[in-house]
């Protein structure tokens, strides 16, 4: 692999999981949010909450994840290694 | 990737090193099946020694046993639903208890003091080729799941509230044992990699906090994990009305 392709396979993995992480944040964020509001108005159903917030997480979670697959494919297995 | 020099016998670092066993044409990763069996091997007894003098009155590890088994019941009727859950129980209280047990393992056990040839034990569920064994098998159960009890009427959720879901519902077949996979592997890795690079750097104190958090987001993923795989079972075998 010649440098200049590392160099730039590199940088690209760094922001595939640095940008990826940016949306699913806020999107946690909020979410998190929601939930605590709703168990700060409804205590007895934390249960239930709680199952459907890490659930939601999971799936936003999951946009992240395919920024780090993008991010491992360019460092161990790079299509233009050559 | 190599391992940085050592410095302190805790700290190797090492990531794509493993400890190949030849299986005919087969090369496999002989850590990850080692601290496998130990896994499962520490489940086994547990659960043996659990159920050999059930008393009516549940005491010591009976006692965590049913703990345990409300949880999984809890957890499995939720997402599964009261029809089906029954038969579905076992296969997510495996999973959550393999994953849990192997994602605490590899953290709590000091592993480092056992020195391999090459690469170095660890949990399991820190090697891509574990979790994606155990999202492929999510994948056929939640198919056999769903073509058991609707027969071909499974396809409807194909086409569910309009056609146009068509492709997205096929794509998702594919995403869900990606996703799957590389939340569990990618986190378990992150954190033993978070923890390995501290202890390199600061071999005291700071490290403890790292790991707290890294118990705790091993538990949370066990979790997850497991709910996913029930969610997905659940998805299958709901009826459309």
């Amino acid at each position: 692999m010649d440098s200049i392709t590392t160099a730039a396979s590199v940088v690209a993995a760094g922001l595939a999981v640095g940008l990826g992480a940016i949306g699913p944040g806020i999107g946690q964020g909020s979410a998190a949010q929601g939930a605590v509001e709703g168990i700060a108005r409804q205590p007895e159903a934390e249960g239930k909450i709680r199952g459907t917030l890490l659930l939601s997480f999971a799936f936003m979670e999951s946009l992240t994840i395919y920024g780090l697959v993008v991010a491992l494919v360019l460092l161990f297995a790079n299509p233009f290694a050559g | 990737m190599g391992s940085l020099p050592f410095i302190f016998p805790f700290a190797e670092l090492e990531v794509g090193q493993h400890l190949y066993w030849q299986l005919g044409n087969l090369r496999i990763h002989g850590q990850v099946f080692m601290t496998s069996w130990i896994v499962i091997g520490a489940l086994l007894t547990l659960v043996v020694v659990g159920t050999k003098k059930m008393e009516r009155d549940p005491r010591g590890v009976q006692n965590l046993l049913e703990f345990l088994w409300d949880y999984i019941r809890d957890l499995a009727r939720t997402q599964i639903g009261e029809k089906v859950y029954r038969d579905w129980m076992p296969f997510i209280g495996t999973l959550f208890l393999f994953i849990f047990v192997s994602n605490w393992g590899g953290a709590l056990v000091p592993w480092r003091l056992i020195h391999l040839p090459s690469g170095e034990l660890g949990a399991p569920t820190a090697d891509i080729n574990t979790t994606v064994a155990l999202a492929l098998l999510v994948s056929l159960s939640y198919f056999y799941a769903g073509l058991s009890n609707k027969g071909l009427r499974y396809f409807e959720y194909y086409v569910h509230p309009t056609p146009i879901m068509l492709p997205f519902k096929i794509v998702e077949d594919f995403t869900k044992p990606l996703s799957l996979s590389f939340r569990l592997f990618g986190n378990i890795l992150a954190d033993e990699l978070v923890v390995a690079v501290l202890v390199f750097l600061v071999p005291l104190v700071l490290p403890v906090p790292v790991m707290f958090l890294g118990l705790f987001t091993s538990a949370i993923q066990a979790l997850i994990f497991a709910t996913l795989a029930a969610y997905y079972i659940g998805e299958a075998v709901e009826e459309h009305h």
